[in-house]
């Protein structure tokens, strides 16, 4: 009994000897010129702002931004042999790691919102999602009332799923609501029938639909919920680092190179199956792109 | 059923399953050995300590580490590693720590625990009797142990703690949980980019099969070899 | 990089809006202790008549060594996606489909104690085997002696020993159980490792919610450890002094 107690002590120590008090921010620039390395959070499967092509390399929309801005710093600290060093996070892992120092700069498909800016900080808005769902076309589900006492699958750790729940409590869905580990997860459990739905940003549901084996099959709803920013992550309090990624961002906005960027990867063949994505840039991510904004209120961008 | 097997797919993956995912977890469980066997002896012989705060504090590990599920330690190390690499070493932001490192970590520190326990058990079994003889002859504590006890120990305990290694190399699955690709969790992207669940995971099973069936097997032509008549 | 505590959390709302957040790590060890009772179950039943299998003198016997050759050999986590996510697409496409159509959470629940019992079963009959063969051979002769067959010197004169002794083992094992049980977030059963990492992702707050968690599994530890000695004072026989088995690894 003593040692079980004492265990239970032991275990309050632990947390409370290693809980950090407040630390002075050094911020994330200083500690890559120190350690002369910057690590970049990238995700494996969010199509096509951050995924593994074929050589399990991270390519993608988010990703390209995210070397400029790479490149930025390298100028900026003058190291231009700047190791730049790839960590894979997931939904669930994104923030944590960000808040523990593991990454410095995450390049997905993150949803900037007000509720996350307690936890860390956003860039410039470079996408503007609505919420969808895909089903089988063989279930003829279009409209949020569809999807009433049904299995509804999504990502554990987004937006999406935290929405998904507060639709339920708030309209009495009486939906059944399943988490993933991750987006092909998800999609998989719709396609082998274990979900009817899965709720998801419209961008990413096109790209998993577009790289399935049989695209056909899969419906995407006309209906949408909410309206929400992308924006690449990075550390609380840390207004350096942010002037240099919110300076490139409007750089590559205002001058037009960002429409290169979007063409590439939305109105042309992208890996890995090389088909085009066809998603024209929105009127929302044009105002995005002529008036840069990093806010979180989804108002902004209708 | 099984008559629409892909073997292809096993196949044309097998490099990428072998180079990242196998190679990941048979480092892991030889880094892990090596320190966890090496923290695990040091925490059996804190335990058996006649200090008693050593003991206790040994002890208090032993049994927090016994009591907490092996998914849990995985959460916890993975978000607590890097304010603990800022508390030692004394840096004022919490310290980068990558996948890797994060889990050659949790598993030393969850493992010792299990290992110490094995170690504890293979110390109390050397006759006291040579404890005495090694005083009697003059050496320290630390030449004791080291000389005499140890080595005993540890030839009478390599089953068990062989045993307790393929275990081990068995739960590195469940870095899963964090998404990182071990042998299962490359098997696990594949098979959800191409929608080859059975496949992929009746191979993983097929492979952790052999793979363990031929450790344990090992295991017992070693305990033949370090048998000691008596 | 500041972490901002918040020991207050456990009292505010989940965003699921069926409760505190207390609410939700309470009905997470709820489904613990349930999927670990019933893979408990399982776990004895099937481990027991494997453990007597195997120490039985006939050919058959060897079922009993394919059996925990096969189920201690592949990892859990493996075997638990084996239960859910492959034999669904072996068996018929009528029971398969039936299977897969199960409410969530019984589609991963029921796999999930499946998977549990059948690997706890493999361990337990370890332990069975090992008791019995502790026991001196005379016994087994004694129950010939006195005209007993086979079966019936099992039920009055072996198990009823073996099952004594192996109580410390059968107890890790349990408590090993309730442990394995936390493998099941994995295919969705939210007990309470899974609550906890809800509670991390919708929070923000890590080390409060994996405290709690990591607080309760002790209790839960320290509560079975005792009901478990309480089992063993109130069945032993009294001037019994039976050889201990030792406890298997983990």
């Amino acid at each position: 009994m003593r040692t079980t107690t004492l265990s239970l002590a032991f275990a309050a120590l632990f947390v409370f000897a290693v809980a950090p008090a407040s630390a002075q921010d050094s911020g994330t620039l200083k500690k890559v010129k120190d350690s002369g390395t910057i690590t970049i959070g990238y995700r494996d499967a969010s199509i096509p702002f951050s995924y593994l092509n074929d050589q399990q390399q991270p390519i993608g929309y988010a990703m390209d931004i995210c070397y400029r801005i790479v490149d930025a710093v390298k100028a900026k600290l003058n190291m231009p042999n700047l190791k730049v060093a790839l960590n894979p996070v997931t939904s669930s892992t994104r923030i944590p790691l960000m808040a523990n120092g593991t990454i410095d700069l995450e390049c997905g498909s993150t949803t900037n919102n007000a509720e996350r800016k307690k936890q860390v900080d956003f860039g410039m808005t470079y996408f503007v999602i609505k919420y969808r769902y895909v089903s089988l076309r063989s279930s003829k589900m279009d409209t949020i009332d569809d999807l009433k006492g049904q299995t509804v699958v999504s990502t554990a750790g987004t937006t999406d799923i935290k929405a998904l729940n507060e639709l339920n409590s708030s309209k009495n869905m009486g939906m059944n609501i399943l988490s993933a580990n991750d987006h092909p997860a998800a999609f998989l459990m719709v396609e082998t029938g274990r979900a009817k739905a899965f709720l998801m940003d419209d961008i990413l549901l096109a790209g998993l639909v577009a790289n399935s084996k049989n695209p056909s099959e899969f419906h995407i709803s006309s209906a949408s919920l909410g309206l929400e920013p992308y924006s690449l992550m990075l550390r609380r309090d840390d207004p350096e680092f942010k002037k240099v990624v919110d300076d490139t961002m409007t750089k590559i906005f205002t001058s037009g190179e960002i429409e290169k960027i979007y063409n590439k990867w939305f109105m042309s063949p992208i890996p890995p199956k090389n088909i085009n994505l066809n998603v024209p840039i929105s009127d929302s991510l044009k105002k995005v792109f002529e008036h840069p904004t990093d806010s979180p209120d989804p108002n902004v961008y209708k | 059923m099984l008559g629409h097997f892909d073997y292809h797919e096993i196949w044309v993956n097998l490099p990428y399953l072998m180079k990242v995912g196998m190679t990941f977890t048979l480092t892991l469980t030889a880094l892990v050995v090596v320190a966890g066997i090496f923290f695990g002896t040091l925490l059996a012989m804190m335990r058996l300590s006649s200090i008693k705060l050593l003991s206790l504090v040994a002890t208090g590990y032993i049994n927090l580490m016994r009591s907490v599920p092996l998914v849990l330690v995985i959460f916890w190390f993975y978000f607590l590693v890097p304010y603990i690499g800022a508390w030692i070493t004394g840096a004022s932001q919490p310290v980068k720590v990558g996948a890797f490192l994060s889990s050659v970590i949790t598993f030393t520190m969850f493992e010792a625990a299990y290992y110490a326990e094995i170690m504890r058990a293979g110390i109390q079994s050397i006759p006291r009797g040579q404890v005495w003889a090694g005083y009697a002859l003059g050496l320290n504590y630390w030449q004791t142990m080291g000389k005499i006890v140890l080595p005993q120990a540890f030839r009478n305990m390599v089953p068990i703690l062989l045993t307790q290694t393929i275990v081990m190399f068995q739960d590195t699955s469940l870095v899963y949980v964090l998404s990182i690709t071990d042998f299962l969790g490359a098997a696990s992207k594949v098979a959800e980019r191409d929608g080859r669940l059975v496949e992929m995971y009746l191979f993983v099973a097929v492979v952790y099969f052999i793979m363990c069936l031929a450790g344990t097997y090992i295991v017992r032509r070693l305990q033949h070899r370090f048998a000691i008549a008596r | 990089m500041h972490y901002h505590w918040n020991w207050k959390i456990f009292w505010d709302m989940t965003p699921e809006g069926t409760g505190t957040y207390l609410h939700t790590l309470l009905v997470g060890l709820v489904w613990t202790i349930a999927t670990a009772l019933a893979a408990w179950v399982i776990a004895l039943a099937l481990g027991s008549i494997l453990g007597v299998i195997r120490t039985v003198p006939r050919r058959w016997s060897a079922i009993g060594t394919i059996y925990v050759g096969v189920f201690r050999n592949i990892p859990l986590l493996v075997q638990m996606f084996l239960w859910y996510f492959v034999i669904p697409e072996l068996l018929p496409t009528g029971i398969g489909n039936a299977i897969k159509h199960m409410p969530p959470p019984w589609a991963s629940f029921v796999p999930a104690v499946l998977c549990l019992g059948f690997f706890t079963a493999a361990r337990v009959c370890e332990q069975v085997r090992a008791g019995i063969q502790a026991l001196p051979s005379g016994q087994r002769m004694a129950g010939t002696a006195l005209g007993l067959t086979l079966p019936q010197t099992y039920r009055f004169v072996l198990l009823p020993t073996v099952f004594r002794i192996i109580l410390p083992p059968l107890t890790s094992e349990f408590l090993n159980i309730i442990k394995n049980s936390s493998v099941a977030l994995t295919i969705g059963v939210v007990e309470l490792t899974a609550a906890a990492r809800a509670m991390q992702e919708f929070s923000f707050q890590v080390f409060e919610a994996f405290t709690a968690a990591t607080l309760i599994y002790i209790v839960v530890n320290i509560c079975v450890v005792f009901g478990m000695r309480w089992v063993e004072r109130h069945v032993a026989v009294p001037g019994f002094i039976g050889p201990s088995v030792q406890a298997g690894a983990h």
